[in-house]
């Protein structure tokens, strides 16, 4: 009687389920003891009140983008203890030794590096960085749906507390980052590991998709007057292009995760071995969302550097229409190559080599953009701050990693270069420098517009540099053990292959690489206490776009006065014509702050906990809250507030005559 | 100083066509939403052509599907459809009873819809053919399924559409949704056309 | 001069590291650039020439980046000429456009080939007779059955050398990955399917075998032994196998199907009938199911 009333309230959740071995006590431990920290903090300062009202209730998507970034640097913080602990296993357990931990918690780590790289780091920084830029560029007051960005953004921490309460609760999946049943099917994966991976994903992946939607509207409806299509600046175009991909890209990954979770949660068969499922159809599906997840990661880190490149070489972006093509050109591409991940899967002749064929077609677009770049620096007049070593370090290192990518998308030489470390050393010089470099150049590219002063250019220096020698020495002895047949996951390895040395050497890599964070966070300190000798007043790098043309910081409404656009870079053409706009001020009309985004991912989190653990009143419980928030919400109709002509001007007002002597 | 202010009448105006405007950006928002909607279902389609074989010693839709059954709920989802467009056409015009009338009518038929849709699969799951029993039937259950959450969802709006225009009218904002909310349920009425044909209809005559 | 030491100081340092690393690699296997079968060789020529290609442009493409980098930075005294409203010239784009668009024209030439001429499923010689091994990869281990011979055996793979091996496979466990890089590529193997692959060996010794896909916790050993011998040492050691070793009943396959990890090499005789249908079977048939579980 008491235990069928404990596994109603409870599910399958016990107390066994608690951490239960050092590593993973020490990493709950921490997790816990984080947010603990950041509420006693909160409470002692007294800032409850502040942070409700400026930061959680916020619609603003500059703030949105803010969080977006911090929650994005504390993962990656996470996704780097991971590689700490991925490397040493490697380094160390060899031959008779078994390493720091067992071959089980390896995998889980295996998979958390790559989901939350991925998933809340990668798309986390994205989003970030387009909820910040992107209005300012079209020359928006706001998104399109602000209420709905910040569920977007609320469904997306969601997602993020799901995948890390795994640490302290359960486990989490050891499946690999894509859980390829039949392993994360319930007969080899029993645990609660990968209905986490599921949860988790499914709720940020929503979040992504409705994020989608917003942009791709806020670009088409929302820019302002003059600015046809053919006028955008180059990052915003990209957004275009990624956005696209989302929005039709993600629902395949919702119904893909959801059908696992049917088959694992109601024993259905769409994936098990046995009983008329078909595992290759998972994978099918899986990357028929994953490669244009790659293109959506990467397109806006292209934007970015289309942006710096122009800015800091002074000069106009060279190919503007090819550039555009170009996007265009991949994201049709990229959603008919997927099948270059599994080539070795026994298709024929002709399917493989259709898609190896496609898959080096994107080389193409790819590499007219490179070129574009190139001569958008050729007779320029190169500024060389760190944004642009950021981006040369993306131009060596993207095309090494191209290179590979070009040859692994030949099917015979994929099947000798298939999920070993050559393939990991491939996808990491493609993302890290394809998206987490064009991030960095972007957060330091853009950091003083949001905060009133620059970044410290020397520490910026020194972690580019830590950061570029450890990113090659971690990942060229990668190619190298896949040339050795080392495969990915390996948790042991015997001691006869060779291998150790080249795993020690990637692992110094990662020291250096931890150099580099430290040395950014200490670049972010350091500017931070001299920012007084380090203002920068609107138009710190002499930009193009219309961003630069707005006070420092922006005011929420971002422009006191549409601007006027007529051709490209208006912005920088105002400049030299030194025009002064002398139109008459309206009044505004302004998202009124709610709290209701946030209430909404707290019913997708009960919802995704419950699933996990087989709590069914609680899902209900979950269920009705996003329900019941959803309808409550659509009743009130008196969601914004004016702000009048008097007002704004003052506040215009206010922020000009600051920066007068900057 | 007053010359920085721009004039009532101007404002006013500028305040009209971002209204419009907003409302449009709604409707077009949601015509997006829509999209990825289609390509959520285009893949269950996907799913279902690629298991409707794999019966796995359990029964094909040939042996379960009634076909006269499914024409019955087919005919009360397009009937729906129908006096959707009517309770639309009854809003423009500014008709509140009209509207709430046809509403009402809509949702009878659509739960009615679901009512069978659930009878269907409360048969097939007592007779032991239930998504457990193979391939086939788990995307058969989660296809047909899937389409019958949204349907439960649109009927949940269109119950709360109800009672939004019975307490405040046929504002703008009323207008913009019961817009939308048709534009859904048309939708969900073509995709149901797709599972009539290729789920039933093939399943039925073997094709 | 200060400067100018530290820098050569610098390029030493880098220099000894890449030549101790020559050193060491030299020192050590290399299974993938070190074919030792016809399959895995094909495959490594074809590398080399694809690298060459795109080598071909990559090069000049960082040539070019280093130069404009050079001769365009803002503190450079002999700074090129300054046009910043040079942004479009019909000619430059139509040739980076055309550039990358024949040398993958010519790779995609190549690859269709390829991917043709080294179809895992196609025999490397068919006229001459195969010997055909049947892969079953399982929790945590490989187990191949010898139809012909009626033999069986775990965890390694015996042949004779220059013979070309058809491989059927499949998996009565999470998906894996059957590679023996010195040999021939990868091919996946799954549960209630059959993947086929040829290769065939150019010397005798022994060559690593691995799944190069997760599947599950004994992953790391599902590690193989390919050994090609001489036809005459293969004969006998057929027949050893075949003499001395317990039979492979439906019994001893349940007891062997048990997860294990890190399994040393053994032997079986006589297969029970038809098992490795019976494998794929299970996972297709109702009424197979139990059988072999």
């Amino acid at each position: 009687m008491i235990s069928t009333f404990a596994s109603f309230l409870l599910g399958k959740l016990s107390l066994n389920q608690l951490p239960n071995n050092p590593i993973t006590a020490g990493g709950a431990i921490i997790l816990v003891l984080i947010p603990l920290a950041a509420v006693i903090f909160i409470s002692v300062t007294r800032r409850w009140k502040w942070l409700y009202r400026e930061w959680l209730t916020t619609q603003d998507p500059k703030k949105i983008g803010k969080m977006y970034i911090i929650v994005a640097v504390l993962m990656g913080l996470r996704g780097l203890s991971d590689v700490i602990l991925i490397r040493l296993q490697q380094a160390l357990s060899v031959g008779h030794a078994h390493g720091i931990i067992s071959a089980s918690m390896f995998q889980q780590v295996v998979s958390a590096h790559g989901t939350i790289m991925i998933f809340f780091v990668a798309m986390g920084l994205m989003f970030g960085v387009i909820n910040m830029i992107v209005p300012l560029q079209i020359g928006a007051r706001d998104v399109a749906f602000p209420f709905l960005n910040a569920t977007s953004f609320w469904l997306f921490v969601a997602g993020m507390v799901l995948i890390n309460v795994s640490l302290v609760i359960g486990d989490f999946a050891a499946t690999g980052w894509l859980a390829y049943p039949p392993l994360s099917e319930l007969k080899y994966s029993p645990t609660v590991g990968v209905d986490y991976w599921i949860w988790s994903l499914e709720i940020a992946g929503v979040g992504s998709l409705l994020a989608g939607v917003n942009f791709i509207v806020t670009i088409l409806k929302k820019r302002v007057k003059g600015m046809k299509m053919m006028l955008m600046p180059l990052f915003s175009w990209s957004v275009l292009g990624s956005m696209f991909l989302v929005v039709f890209a993600f629902p395949i990954l919702t119904v893909t995760l959801t059908l696992l979770a049917f088959d694992r949660t109601f024993g259905m068969h769409f994936f098990t071995a046995g009983h008329g499922g078909n595992m290759m159809m998972y994978v099918n599906l899986i990357w028929a969302w994953g490669h244009p997840e790659v293109y959506i990661l990467v397109l806006p880190a292209f934007g970015v550097y289309s942006e710096v490149v122009a800015t800091y070489a002074r000069k106009k972006l060279f190919g503007y229409t090819s550039m555009v093509w170009a996007i265009w050109a991949i994201v049709i591409l990229s959603f008919i190559v997927w099948l270059h991940h599994f080539f070795t899967m026994g298709a024929g002749s002709d399917v493989n080599a259709f898609f190896g064929i496609m898959t080096m077609i994107i080389a193409v677009p790819t590499g007219v953009k490179l070129f574009n770049w190139l001569f958008t620096l050729y007779r320029g007049k190169i500024n060389m701050k760190t944004p642009v070593l950021w981006f040369i370090a993306f131009v060596v290192v993207f095309t090494i990693g191209g290179m590979a990518g070009v040859i692994m998308a030949v099917p015979p030489l994929d099947f000798q270069l298939h999920n070993s470390l050559f393939l990991i050393a491939h996808f990491h010089m493609m993302i890290v420098s394809g998206v987490l470099f064009g991030y960095f150049a972007a957060i330091t590219y853009w950091f003083p517009k949001f905060f009133g002063f620059k970044l410290n250019e020397r520490l910026g220096r020194y972690a580019f540099w830590s950061w570029l020698i450890g990113f090659l020495l971690a990942f060229v002895p990668l190619y190298i053990l896949g040339f050795m047949g080392a495969t990915r996951r390996l948790d042991h390895y015997s001691a006869s292959l060779g291998w150790q040395p080249l795993f020690i050497a990637a692992g110094v890599g990662v020291v250096f690489i931890i150099c580099g964070v430290v040395l950014q966070f200490m670049q972010l300190g350091v500017s931070i206490w001299q920012r007084n000798s380090n203002r920068a007043g609107r138009d710190p790098w002499d930009g193009r776009t219309l961003e630069w043309s707005l006070p420092t910081p922006p005011p929420s409404f971002n422009f006191a006065r549409l601007p006027i656009v007529t051709k490209r870079d208006s912005f920088w053409y105002d400049k030299q014509a030194q025009f002064t706009d002398s139109r008459p001020y309206e009044p505004i009309t302004i998202p009124k702050n709610s709290p209701l985004s946030m209430v909404i991912a707290c019913g997708a989190f009960f919802l995704g906990f419950a699933f996990v653990w087989h709590i069914w009143w609680l899902a209900v419980v979950g269920l009705l809250v996003v329900i019941v928030t959803i309808i409550w919400r659509s009743m009130d109709e008196h969601t914004e507030y004016e702000l009048d002509a008097d007002e704004v001007m003052r506040i215009d007002r206010a922020l000009t005559p600051k920066e007068a002597g900057l | 100083m007053s010359e920085l202010i721009a004039d009532a009448k101007m404002v006013q105006l500028n305040k009209q066509i971002e209204r419009s405007e907003k409302s449009s950006t709604a409707v077009f928002g949601f015509w997006v939403y829509l999209m990825t909607d289609c390509v959520l279902f285009a893949s269950l389609f996907a799913v279902f052509s690629v298991l409707r074989n794999n019966t796995y010693g359990g029964p094909s839709g040939a042996q379960l599907f009634s076909l006269p059954y499914v024409l019955i709920e087919t005919l009360a989802l397009l009937s729906s459809s129908f006096t959707c467009g009517l309770a639309l056409l009854s809003a423009q015009r500014r008709h509140k009873k009209q509207t709430l009338l046809w509403l009402g009518v809509t949702f009878a038929l659509g739960l009615t819809f679901l009512g069978l849709e659930i009878t269907e699969f409360h048969k097939f799951v007592t007779m032991g053919d239930s998504w457990h029993r193979s391939g086939f039937l788990s995307s058969y259950f989660t296809l047909v399924g899937t389409h019958g959450a949204h349907i439960t969802i649109g009927l949940l709006w269109m119950a709360v559409m109800g009672v939004f225009i019975y307490k405040r009218g046929l504002g703008p904002l009323a207008l913009k949704r019961l817009r939308m909310l048709s534009l859904f349920w048309h939708f969900l009425d073509v995709v149901w056309i797709f599972i009539f044909t290729i789920v039933y209809l093939f399943g039925a005559l073997h094709v | 001069m200060n400067k100018a030491k530290k820098r050569l100081g610098l390029a030493i340092f880098i220099i000894a590291f890449l030549v101790a690393w020559g050193v060491y690699l030299s020192r050590v296997s290399i299974p993938v650039l070190q074919p030792k079968g016809p399959v895995a060789d094909k495959e490594f020529r074809l590398l080399l020439l694809i690298f060459g290609l795109l080598c071909a442009v990559a090069i000049p493409v960082f040539i070019l980046l280093a130069y404009t980098l050079w001769r365009y930075r803002e503190d450079n005294p002999r700074r090129g000429s300054y046009v910043p409203e040079w942004a479009h010239s019909r000619w430059l784009e139509g040739t980076w456009w055309a550039i990358p668009a024949i040398l993958i024209a010519i790779v995609s030439i190549i690859t269709w080939n390829a991917t043709y001429a080294l179809n895992p499923y196609k025999p490397l010689d068919p006229k001459r007779p195969a010997l055909t091994i049947q892969v079953v990869s399982m929790d945590w281990k490989w187990l191949f059955i010898y139809p012909k011979q009626h033999i069986a055996s775990v965890n390694l793979v015996e042949f004779p050398l220059h013979e070309q091996i058809h491989f059927y496979l499949t998996s009565d466990a999470p998906m894996n990955s059957f590679w023996v890089p010195q040999l021939a590529g990868q091919i996946y193997t799954m549960a209630g399917m059959q993947t086929q692959l040829y290769m065939a060996a150019d010397i005798t010794g022994n060559f690593v075998g691995r799944s190069a896909n997760i599947s599950g916790v004994g992953f790391a050993s599902m590690q193989f032994t390919a050994k090609s011998v001489s036809s005459r040492e293969f004969n006998s050691w057929v027949d050893k196998v075949r003499m001395y070793s317990p039979k492979l009943s439906i019994l001893a396959y349940r007891q062997l199907e048990r997860p294990s990890s890190y399994v040393p090499p053994h032997y079986y005789s006589y297969p029970a009938k038809n098992l490795f249908g019976l494998i794929i079977d299970k996972y297709m048939l109702p009424s197979a199911h139990g059988v072999v579980i």
